[in-house]
């Protein structure tokens, strides 16, 4: 069997994209390998780490486990596009950094996004929504203390930067 | 070794209709690929049967979860995410949501489906104990038809399924119970989070409380054998009798005969009986 390539479309990081890719291909290799997007990492490359995370249409996906043609007409946002300003960090990665939340980094982007979404779902998380929201994604390095330290910094920034009512 | 992707293709049509028609065409030649966090794990490790792939995310008339008057329906493309948020299914069948939780992380519970965790047919899979503690039905569709059986008849060996090539799982059917029931779901891994499942057992008892016995109960396990599976033995055991110390021994003894547990990777058939008999008790006293 030769199968196909075929156009894919979709946003990555608010700009449009067309890919001509087999259509099975991991979302996780287009994203490296045709955009360039190299700082979503692979891990274990069986949907258990979490280290190849991104926000598909709004969710916590493992891109190693999306086959791209189901990100046809998806938004996707990666590590790359958290900030919306090129001089300032997302409040989470500002936190991560403030806290030692990274080591290695190779888990940092996947946690970072994991974080984002958590906190989008429970913008005042207990512990416990905490580790369940980031049980996902696997670190090797930091024994999690300190990224669990940074996801409760980056609400209480999130909380001081709002305008008193 | 990586898979070779032009050994492959993938195709996602709009509609229920378009998706039965291409594998009615051609009987056999369309494999079914729904949330994809089983058969792209294939994919990369080299063992994803080469051929077509069906994608089924776009089929809308597979998605959401319906109450009906004696029934909770849920579409075969419900994703763990789904359940969790589902209140209904929170308040009435907290054990699907208890599997709902010990599947994975958060990137696989979005993306996994119900659905998927029946065809994908592994024996050690969260959800199905619990969708046979519910005694769940299926709805199954093709061009040919719709049919509707009951789950406890679904797994017929290891990776077979009473499932046609031309046919998709449409619907899970999960009856009502009266509130009388009470419910019992433990998984047993090596680890409390992110585990693949040693023993997982899941029931549900209807206890008279009045006349101290148990009037009826559903006992169903994953791991112990080829299939995930009633224990009807052991559920005949308990069946009208007071529950206490000596019914649970027989319930225990007769859970033997009930589970086929092997020595695998991830335990040794002695430790998941030992397990799985010691589930029962726990089961119990919790009732």
């Amino acid at each position: 069997m030769n199968g196909p390539r075929v156009d894919v479309r979709f946003r990555a990081n608010g700009r449009d994209a067309v890919v001509r890719v087999h259509p099975m291909a991991r979302l996780l290799d287009v994203l490296r390998q045709e955009l360039g997007l190299t700082g979503t990492k692979e891990g274990c490359g069986e949907g258990e780490c979490g280290a190849c995370s991104v926000i598909v249409d709004g969710e916590l996906v493992n891109s190693c486990l999306v086959p791209v043609l189901r990100a046809d007409g998806a938004s996707i946002v990666t590590i790359e596009g958290l900030s919306q300003d090129a001089t300032e960090l997302h409040a989470v990665q500002q936190a991560f950094l403030t806290h030692g939340g990274a080591q290695c980094g190779i888990c940092t982007p996947g946690m970072v996004l994991a974080a984002v979404t958590l906190l989008e779902r429970h913008p005042d998380p207990t512990d416990a929504e905490i580790r369940s929201g980031l049980a996902g994604n696997l670190c090797r390095c930091t024994g999690y203390m300190r990224i669990f330290e940074a996801v409760l910094q980056a609400r209480r920034n999130r909380d001081a930067s709002r305008p008193a009512p | 070794m990586r898979a070779y992707l032009p050994d492959y293709d993938l195709r996602a049509p709009d509609t229920l209709g378009d998706a039965l028609a291409i594998l009615s065409r051609a009987s056999g030649a369309w494999r079914p690929f729904a949330g994809g966090t089983d058969l792209m794990v294939l994919l990369e490790a080299g063992k994803l049967p080469e051929g077509r792939y069906l994608g089924l995310w776009k089929l809308a008339e597979l998605r959401g979860i319906e109450e009906r008057a004696d029934a909770i329906v849920l579409g075969a493309l419900t994703t763990y995410t789904d359940v969790l948020r589902h209140a209904a299914l929170q308040r009435d069948y907290p054990l699907l949501c208890r599997a709902a939780e010990e599947t994975g992380g958060v990137a696989t519970q979005n993306r996994g489906t119900i659905g998927g965790n029946i065809a994908n047919g592994s024996p050690a899979a969260d959800t199905p104990p619990a969708l046979l503690a519910y005694d769940a039905e299926l709805e199954l569709v093709s061009t040919r038809g719709t049919r509707r059986i009951g789950y406890d008849r679904f797994h017929l060996g290891y990776k077979k399924m009473d499932l046609a090539p031309d046919e998709l799982i449409a619907r899970i059917i999960l009856p009502k119970r009266a509130a009388t029931w009470t419910q019992y779901y433990r998984k047993v891994g090596t680890r409390r989070a992110q585990a693949i499942s040693k023993v997982c057992l899941a029931a549900t008892v209807d206890v008279d409380r009045s006349a101290g016995l148990v009037r009826d109960v559903r006992i169903a396990l994953g791991s112990v054998a080829p299939v995930p599976l009633r224990a009807t033995r052991a559920e005949a055991a308990l069946r009208g009798v007071t529950p206490d110390a000596a019914a649970l021994a027989n319930a225990q003894r007769a859970l033997i005969d009930d589970i086929k547990p092997i020595d695998d990777l991830r335990s040794t058939a002695r430790y998941r009986l030992h397990v799985a008999q010691s589930l029962v008790a726990e089961c119990l006293e919790a009732v």
